[in-house]
């Protein structure tokens, strides 16, 4: 079945089976910032924005974005840019392999929440697992990110 | 592995109901954050996104959230923030990741009725009623103990009585499942409604610790409060499982009853 779709601000038609998931027909389209961590929805490192609000691709079925807009790592590479400096300043990025859920996280963290409390950013960023940085620079690199940004 | 033969996407519940009953293998998808940990041969997979189900409003004197609403929405609901004590509304954030959050739905958790269930314990100390689209509207109560029979939720009715309401739960880590949690709502005309979930099995209304503590705590009296914990744990049931023994979940439940009438009345 084809489904058409806006792929970060691009119409495109991509081919799924029923049973598709979102992350994998990401993957097949090209999109290979989009990572399979847990496969099971708890690990945060498939993490897209469906219409604006973070998701797990794991599981959301592909079929399910016909007609929507979906948006991975891949379009929104110029605020990814300074957020990805603030990791790197904080050695927030270690092995790298959660970063790009964990950005589009931090991303829409950005835009929901208003100057947000250390307990409402830890709360919001609850669900991405990393399991080399201990979180600590990763929350570091999330304050600087919203100084500069200020 | 699970499979999905065919998808279908209905504008309308009368076709989507259609569809559900023309076979046994077709089956309702809610939020699908359970899909992939199992097995199922699904011949076709029922998405409602399309149904306008996604909705938090007020009609009259209830509350009314759809089945497609997202638990993140109703956790940044202002309206349930500004009822029942914002219970409501923070009792589905301890469920782990704003991003599972957007995934889950209200109509997939109310329909599989979860023992682990931090949304359906609240729900169950309220005047809650589920619509289903064949069946038509059903006490949450009474919807705790119906079979598992193929209907569709069109949405949850919360009936505004002003009532105070406090949700207590106990986990071993954050975000991981509640290993106990009970439910007190008060109100004056209303009297107290007491609910447990994360008990093992699937939560429960504990009427008869309702009822005396209606009939008998209308102050403060520590003696009274620990007779209705004695009546709790001989009324409701509890099972050891991975997460927790049965006699410990026996003695969390006391402490929660207590605080939790404490927050509801003021005591």
């Amino acid at each position: 079945m084809v489904i058409t779709l806006m792929l970060n601000g691009e119409k495109r038609q991509l081919d799924c089976r029923p049973d598709t998931m979102l992350l994998e027909a990401l993957r097949d389209a090209g999109c290979k910032s989009v990572k399979c961590g847990c496969d099971t929805t708890n690990c945060g490192l498939c993490t897209v924005w469906l219409d604006g609000h973070p998701v797990l691709s794991c599981s959301v079925p592909a079929m399910r974005a016909a007609g929507r807009s979906v948006t991975t790592l891949e379009g929104v590479q110029a605020e990814a840019e300074v957020f990805g400096r603030c990791l790197i300043a904080e050695g927030g990025e270690q092995c790298g392999f959660c970063s790009p859920g964990f950005i589009m996280n931090v991303l829409a963290m950005k835009q929901e929440l208003k100057n947000p409390s250390e307990e409402e950013i830890a709360r919001y960023l609850e669900g991405n697992l990393c399991r080399c940085t201990g979180y600590m620079s990763q929350m570091r690199a999330v304050r600087r990110y919203l100084e500069v940004e200020a | 592995m699970f499979t999905i033969q065919e998808y279908a996407m209905p504008e309308t519940l009368q076709e989507a109901y259609d569809i559900l009953k023309a076979q046994r293998s077709n089956v309702i998808l809610g939020g699908c954050a359970w899909l992939r940990l199992g097995s199922r041969r699904i011949r076709t997979a029922v998405d409602l996104s399309k149904c306008g189900l996604d909705f938090i409003r007020e009609n009259g004197e209830f509350i009314e959230i759809g089945a497609m609403t997202s638990y993140h929405s109703v956790a940044a609901s202002d309206l349930l923030k500004s009822v029942f004590d914002g219970v409501i509304a923070s009792c589905v954030t301890s469920i782990i990741g704003v991003q599972f959050r957007n995934t889950v739905t209200v109509g997939g958790s109310v329909y599989g009725r979860f023992g682990f269930s931090d949304f359906l314990t609240p729900l169950l100390a309220l005047d809650t009623r589920i619509v289903l689209f064949n069946r038509g509207e059903v006490p949450l109560k009474d919807f705790m103990t119906m079979p598992y029979e193929k209907d569709i939720v069109v949405m949850v009715r919360i009936r505004k009585d002003g009532r105070h309401l406090s949700y207590q739960n106990m986990r071993n880590s954050r975000g991981d499942f509640p290993i106990l949690n009970l439910a007190v709502s008060y109100g004056e005309a209303q009297g107290f409604t007491v609910t447990v979930g994360a008990r093992g099995p699937k939560a429960v209304r504990a009427e008869k610790t309702s009822a005396y503590l209606t009939g008998h705590c209308r102050q403060k009296d520590e003696a009274l409060l620990q007779g209705a914990c004695d009546l709790l744990v001989s009324e409701v049931s509890f099972t050891d499982n991975m997460r927790a023994s049965a006699d410990y979940r026996r003695l969390i439940s006391q402490v929660f009853l207590k605080r939790a009438v404490r927050e509801v009345t003021g005591w």
